[in-house]
């Protein structure tokens, strides 16, 4: 018994000893500044700064590799703190943008050829005849940006549309590079009015397909007092176009699309609400495992 | 003696019996034809005639300008009367001309028999094939020329032709191995001419003895072919599979059959290859079934390409009850179509239309881990964990994972107990893979 506990507190010693020399003597330094970044960091690691999760941004913004306005999710106000522990002037930000989906064209609107029963998957499914759509340009409402998204802002509507929740998404990019349609698009947060149809079809088939496409009547085109909207020639066709730079946020050729095609947004703040609502105690680690 | 098989693979209802009885009918050809300028795998076909020209049967329509293709040919005599984007039965949309038929049925000049067969060297075969446009017709449609082009070092040892027919209700196969058996043998020694290759095997499956015992006889004159009775089991009819069967051999994963000396050929491939030597004649029909639950009388036809479904279907009498699902290709493989305004194309080998009770249409539950699909596999994949990787979009290990040697037989999902659309996730998986690697020029 006596031996036993001799030889033990004996090894403690020695090992403490070794260890605490140690750690003095290869002491790892890390910069204070990364140590200060990473308290104010956002934490959600989305990688739309394209670097490895926030500690490799807090790392390189240190380093001056990057950019310190890249973090998207942070917005203005991460910025700031960032400048502020860096010690550099808040300059050339960026405004605040967001994810705008380019099409209204849910179930009611547009007409469908057929029902799709197989997997959700917007890939997939454009398989399959571009989608079940008639119009082959738009949303096919399977919901991959709504899978893609990491901070929940884009839910799966009624009408079978993502809805994009304008205080949640930070414009990370996931979704735009997720949408193999490439309708969903970053818009800066000061620009409320959008055209929201990519279809190029002659107005005929564009509307016959969906009852709230662009049937290129060029009435916003001609309405505009900062002529800043234009019917812009693409696919084989051409399909109205906002000049964001020239639009001052009227809303008259949006008041005055025929088919609505052309909406305004109410205004929106320059701040994140980064709160990703979870059920309570639901225990989920978002690992998929379970998929 | 045990029959010859692969590993692997379900045992399903064939539904054979609703065709495999009637005779094949020469389908009325139709006033309309809608020609795609795809109907091959490799570069689409640019079209050679313009709207308001006037065409003859067998002249060549449409022509393609990489190796791998395959040129196409006016299946009726009369007018071109447009060339627009319509439905195809592969599920995109592709440019189609559409000529009008005048009802004459003038042959083109172009369509004489090239000389006498038997003096015909290897090359000029291939070119005659060629110019024929003729391609795999058991549905890969894969130009059969390019199979035939000689590759430095490497020798022939065998030609397989492939009559098992392994989808349920399809009997285009079956039916003419009944009838045209001698075509089939010709064709096959024209195909074994041009690769140089002096051994040639005909493989059946055993739920068609009486196309083995006809496909015998025909071969009985030719002691360097020989007809191979197989097990009845699905996919016994895919490529891998055959040549594991009929020759104990291995085809690496990603290589062609041509890595272990093996052609395989549809046995309609043959037959239309012995007509355009011997004929001249291009491919501008093909034998099609059209049968299913949805289908009031189920017959199989010869159509001329770019006929349109409907006029098959109103052949066999119409639809009868609900219609849930109309397929272009067997049940197993074929691609759900959403009209039937869609053309027969040269890899349409069935067309089969099923009731509401026979489209099976289920929750998808989650995966009890009961490995069946391991089991089944044919190519030796975990579907199940493919599926997870496809799930949480983990391309790079799906194709760590060999998800590219899928052959999409569906095995998998048929024998799946809780109902998991298995193949649907591997087939996206595979999109993504394909994706992900740069186009080759």
């Amino acid at each position: 018994m006596l031996v036993a506990v001799i030889s033990l507190a004996c090894m403690g010693a020695i090992f403490g000893i070794v260890l605490g020399i140690s750690s003095r003597k290869f002491a790892v330094e890390v910069d204070p500044r990364v140590e200060a970044l990473l308290q104010v960091m956002p934490g959600a690691n989305c990688g739309a700064c394209g670097q490895p999760g926030c500690a490799g941004f807090a790392e390189a913004v240190v380093a001056g590799t990057v950019n310190p306005s890249a973090c998207s999710p942070g917005g203005l106000s991460l910025y700031e703190k960032i400048a502020a522990i860096l010690g550099t002037e808040v300059s050339d930000y960026e405004e605040r943008k967001v994810a705008q989906l380019l099409c209204q064209g849910g179930v009611g609107h547009a007409r469908m050829s057929y029902r799709y029963k197989g997997i959700s998957d917007c890939h997939a499914v454009l398989k399959k005849f571009r989608g079940p759509k008639a119009c082959n340009t738009g949303c096919v409402m399977q919901g991959s940006c709504s899978r893609a998204c990491p901070f929940g802002a884009i839910q799966m509507g009624a009408d079978g549309l993502p809805v994009v929740d304008y205080y949640l998404c930070t414009g990370c990019n996931k979704c735009v590079l997720e949408c193999p349609q490439q309708i969903l698009k970053l818009v800066g947060v000061s620009h409320l009015v959008n055209v929201r149809c990519v279809n190029t079809d002659k107005a005929k088939e564009a509307k016959a397909a969906c009852a709230v496409a662009c049937i290129k009547c060029r009435i916003c085109e001609k309405n505009c007092p900062e002529d800043a909207v234009h019917l812009v020639p693409a696919g084989n066709g051409s399909v109205a176009v906002i000049d964001y730079d020239k639009c001052s946020n009227c809303g008259i050729c949006a008041a005055k699309c025929p088919t609505k095609a052309i909406d305004k947004i109410p205004p929106l703040s320059e701040d994140v609400v980064l709160e990703i609502k979870e059920a309570a105690n639901s225990g989920c680690e978002h690992c998929k495992a379970c998929a | 003696m045990r029959k010859a098989t692969f590993k692997g693979g379900i045992h399903l209802v064939g539904h054979k019996e609703m065709t495999c009885g009637l005779e094949t009918i020469p389908a009325p050809v139709p006033d309309r034809v809608y020609i795609p300028l795809s109907q091959h795998i490799g570069a689409p076909c640019a079209p050679l005639v313009v709207v308001g020209e006037e065409v003859k049967k067998g002249q060549r329509i449409g022509e393609g300008k990489g190796f791998v293709s395959s040129p196409i040919h006016a299946s009726v005599s009369g007018k071109v009367v447009a060339i627009d984007l319509r439905e195809h039965p592969g599920g995109s949309f592709v440019p189609c001309i559409v000529i009008e038929n005048d009802g004459k049925e003038e042959w083109a000049d172009s369509v004489r028999p090239a000389g006498d067969p038997a003096l015909l060297d290897a090359g000029e075969i291939r070119q005659i094939i060629s110019d024929a446009g003729i391609v795999g017709l058991g549905g890969a449609t894969f130009p059969a020329h390019v199979k035939y082009s000689p590759v430095e070092g490497k020798r022939i040892e065998a030609v397989i032709l492939n009559g098992v027919e392994c989808e349920p209700y399809i009997t285009a196969d079956h039916r003419l191995m009944l009838e045209r058996p001698e075509r089939i043998v010709a064709g096959l020694q024209y195909i074994m001419r041009s690769v140089g290759c002096d051994r040639g095997v005909i493989a059946i499956e055993d739920n068609k003895m009486d196309a083995v015992s006809l496909m015998e006889q025909a071969a009985a004159a030719a002691d360097n072919i020989s007809v191979v009775v197989l097990r009845e089991k699905y996919p016994q009819g895919s490529e891998k599979q055959l040549i594991y069967a009929c020759t104990g051999k291995q085809v690496p994963a990603g290589a062609l059959p041509l890595a272990v000396g093996v052609i395989v050929n549809n046995v309609g491939t043959a037959a239309a290859i012995a007509d355009a030597v011997e004929k001249g004649t291009p491919l501008i029909e093909r034998y099609v079934t059209v049968s299913g639950s949805g289908i009031r009388k189920p017959a199989n036809f010869l159509v001329r390409i770019g006929t349109l479904f409907h006029e098959l279907i109103a052949q066999c009498g119409g639809y009868s009850g609900e219609i849930e699902k109309i397929i272009a290709g067997g049940p197993m493989m074929g691609k759900t179509v959403f009209s039937d305004q869609l053309p027969v194309v040269k890899g349409s080998s069935g067309i089969v239309v099923l009731r509401r009770e026979a489209a099976r249409e289920a929750r998808e539950y989650a995966c009890v881990r009961c490995a069946k699909c391991i089991d089944v596999c044919p190519a030796f994949l975990e579907p199940t964990s493919l599926v997870k990787m496809a799930k949480r979009s983990a391309w790079e290990e799906a194709e760590k994972s060999d998800v590219m040697s899928c052959i999409e037989c569906g095995s998998c999902v048929y024998s799946c107990p809780a109902k998991i659309q298995l193949i649907q996730y591997i087939r996206r998986a595979k999109q993504a893979v394909l994706a992900s690697k740069p186009k080759a020029a």
